[in-house]
């Protein structure tokens, strides 16, 4: 008996790159300003982007998923040229996106158009719809008489009909709908092959939501575009994107089809952000197990895999370091009284200067009313009260010496992604 | 008249807030904003209830109007008890005594509810001397690490500030802030709306630890079901300013009775989504609600009853109450007027 081909085969699409990105770095320097002289942080760099690969395929939707912070925005903007590039590069057509200036870039780039979270912020108050939708043709230099049928194409397109109820009025007098409406529309009208939507209905009403997304696909199968979805929420990522990318401090940590990443995730912090979706149906079990503590500051990652601080399965090569200790006392601290905590941490002397160590070990010095021994009996006490936590598999060592306590880390590594079955994870599990 | 609060597992105990037909509205040169429209509801120690709505349904009103922190200009009428002392009949120094010891409010946005040039350890010294002025600063120190401890926040924090500190912590902060007091009600307005959803689901587990710890009763006004679905008990579903639909989470998510929490319920994205629903339209302008229910322009099942009668609060299947003719009462609606009623197609023109 004849059966149909399985077409839902997870391997990639055999279709061309629209939009090839390679070893993509976007970083800020903090040293150079008051602001980070100011705090301290001469010198500091954040590394938003760091290091990422990502080929979109023609008619494609990619969703990049990821906390704030996690680096997601950051790229979409790289893209269209909206942050600084420090590394790396973005094909399209046979150029380099990261590369070009000037007028070559200008014209490249209007293939490359951004929908953004906040209707009401991408719209100049000032402006009618009318003018807001032709801007790009002006910018672009379209002849001033071939505009006009251009935007009102744009707005037919985008939902807004009829046209002549829309074209005077401003961005005040439209529902937050509308206006997303007219973002899309001013997105569209320069016919563009990739479109970046940043957040593009996490600000709309709920009874809305589903309506501009219908008429995202309703476009982009209208008008071949290739979609890049960035968003913090996965259960609209789980129903708009072919492929999903989760993102970790500026980097993909778990690559791969929708399905797969849903039904088989990898990553302990792929895994850790579905169980957190909460979930309108009473029925469904509610979470149980949540993940501590919340995404680091991008100036200064944890060493290893930058989750390691946050795995609830972590292991002893996953690069524990000093802060990591100063966190678990803090820890150890939630769970004690007031005056435990006064007491025990008057025994410590150097507490926040071993936050600012790095290294693979550190050296934890009593203060004048204690001894190594004191400190070496609250390192005891905290391991055999928190059975389960994940630092003490990364302690190769704890010594009492003159000085103080010496806590010797076990040297960790820096995941890769590796292809694991059909998606690809950086992970040192796999 | 006061909704059954069947449904609920609180039923023995004394209301802590009790609102009877609370009405909030604006002046505008257009007319009055009808923001509230005569709300009922009630809640018990420990018990978490959920109001949900579209925004501009007048959520964000009615929980302030319960705090008595309403905009100059804003008028109010009808009954809001605490414990039995009407909040709107209190005199401004009474009402301020109240909020901070016995009734407590959590905001959206904690950055600018916290003062960045002082120390977390000083909002707490000022928050605890405003209402108890005789505490030491060592018995204000106990209090505050206990309160922030509650919320996951390490007693090495105490001398920081509010810059030193994420978003997720400056949310736990404020919550810190608003429980030190232990208030015996809480209302938190889209407390999680800022966050991220790893973020959120901590903050939705230390609210739930919270009724159990402190029998504290919490309104918890979200557009998110699934939160409501994750940390309520009881659900109210608001539409242009008044309770469409309340009872057990359970059972109003489980099985709507009214058209409008169905579709809401169904233009809701979650893992589960295998198709889009929406509901077209939008809500209605509270200057001049439509006749009837107000829903009915939007309704996919309205009737002709519901385009001339205001609907009648009836007690839900499985609990609660829901104004909806399709719920009955059968004996009021005028002969003909369960026939489907007719009207023109809604387009984006009117879209929300």
């Amino acid at each position: 008996m004849p059966t149909k081909p399985d077409t839902a085969l997870s391997s990639p699409r055999q279709t061309e790159a629209v939009l090839d990105i390679r070893q993509l770095s976007v970083h800020f320097d903090l040293g150079g300003n008051l602001l980070g002289r100011l705090f301290g942080r001469g010198g500091g760099r954040v590394r938003a982007v760091d290091g990422v690969n990502l080929s979109l395929q023609r008619g494609e939707v990619v969703g990049l998923v990821g906390e704030s912070g996690s680096g997601k925005s950051s790229l979409g903007r790289a893209l269209l040229g909206l942050a600084p590039i420090s590394e790396g590069s973005i094909w399209f057509r046979g150029q380099d996106l990261a590369t070009l200036s000037g007028r070559r870039l200008r014209e490249l780039r209007r293939h490359v158009q951004m929908v953004f979270q906040d209707p009401s912020a991408a719209l100049n108050p000032a402006m009618t719809v009318e003018q807001a939708v032709t801007d790009p043709l002006r910018i672009h230099g379209v002849p001033a008489g071939e505009r006009r049928p251009r935007v009102v194409e744009a707005l037919e397109r985008v939902g807004l009909s009829p046209v002549e109820l829309f074209l005077s009025k401003y961005p005040s007098d439209l529902s937050g709908g509308q206006k997303q409406r007219v973002v899309i529309a001013r997105a569209i009208i320069m016919d563009p092959a990739v479109l970046i939507a940043d957040e593009p209905i996490s600000m709309l009403d709920m009874s809305v939501r589903a309506k501009i997304l219908t008429l995202m696909l309703d476009l982009k199968d209208q008008l071949d575009l290739t979609y890049v979805y960035i968003t913090h929420d996965l259960a609209s990522a789980k129903f708009f994107c072919n492929r999903i990318a989760i993102m970790y401090l500026g980097r993909i940590v778990e690559i791969g089809d929708t399905n797969e990443i849903f039904e088989n995730p990898r990553h302990p912090y792929t895994r850790a952000l579905l169980a957190a979706i909460p979930d309108p149906d009473p029925s469904r079990p509610k979470t149980a197990d949540l993940l501590r503590g919340e995404i680091p500051d991008a100036s200064r990652p944890p060493s290893g895999c930058s989750f390691h601080p946050r795995c609830p399965v972590a292991f002893d090569r996953c690069g524990w370091e000093p802060r990591d200790l100063v966190a678990t006392l803090e820890g150890h601290w939630l769970r004690t009284s007031p005056s435990t905590y006064d007491l025990e941490r008057s025994r410590i002397a150097n507490l926040d200067d071993i936050s600012a160590d790095g290294g693979s070990e550190t050296v934890l010095r009593p203060s004048t009313d204690a001894s190594p021994t004191d400190l070496v009996a609250l390192l005891s006490e905290v391991r055999r009260e928190d059975q389960g936590a994940r630092f003490w598999e990364g302690v190769d060592e704890i010594s009492e010496e003159p000085e103080g306590v010496r806590v010797r880390f076990h040297s960790g590594e820096d995941p890769v992604l590796r292809r694991n079955g059909d998606v690809e994870v950086a992970c040192l599990l796999y | 008249m006061t909704p059954a609060i069947e449904g609920s597992p609180f039923d023995r105990s004394t209301p802590v807030i009790d609102v009877t037909d609370l009405r909030v509205w604006y002046g505008t040169t257009r007319g009055a904003i009808q923001a509230v429209d005569g709300v009922s509801l009630r809640l018990s120690p420990g018990e978490t209830l959920g109001l949900v709505g579209e925004s501009g349904c007048g959520k964000s009103t009615l929980g302030r109007g319960l705090m008595g922190l309403l905009p100059a200009g804003a008028k109010r009428d009808g009954q809001v008890l605490f414990r039995g002392r009407d909040i709107l009949r209190m005199s401004e120094r009474e009402a301020y005594g109240l909020r901070g010891t016995s009734v407590g409010m959590i905001f959206q946005e904690p950055l600018t509810r916290l003062n960045p040039l002082m120390r977390i350890s000083e909002h707490f010294q000022e928050t605890i001397a405003q209402h108890e002025p005789d505490l030491s600063k060592s018995e204000i120190r106990e209090r505050a690490l206990e309160a922030l401890r509650l919320m996951g926040i390490p007693p090495t924090r105490y001398r920081s500030y509010p810059h030193e500190f994420s978003g997720g912590m400056r949310q736990r902060l404020m919550i810190a802030l608003a429980l030190v007091l232990r208030p015996a009600f809480i209302v938190a307005d889209e407390p999680t709306t800022a966050l991220d959803v790893l973020v959120e689901a901590q903050i939705i587990g230390i609210l739930n630890d919270l009724r159990r710890n402190f029998d504290t009763a919490l309104l918890l006004i979200t557009h998110n079901l699934g939160i409501v679905a994750e940390a309520c008990d009881r659900v109210a579903v608001m539409y242009a300013g008044q309770i469409v639909e309340q009872g057990s989470v359970t059972s109003v998510f489980g099985k709507p009775q009214h058209p409008y929490t169905r579709e809401l319920l169904r233009s809701t994205i979650s893992l589960s989504t295998t198709g889009l629903n929406y509901i077209p339209g939008s809500p209605p302008d509270l200057i001049d609600p439509p006749p009837g229910c107000r829903f009915h322009p939007r309704c996919p099942d309205a009737m002709r009853v519901c385009a001339g009668h205001d609907p009648v609060q009836t007690v839900r299947q499985g609990g609660g109450s829901v104004e909806c003719w399709l719920s009955g009462p059968d004996e009021l609606i005028p002969p003909g007027g369960t026939e489907r009623l007719e009207r023109e197609e809604i387009g984006v023109a009117d879209e929300a």
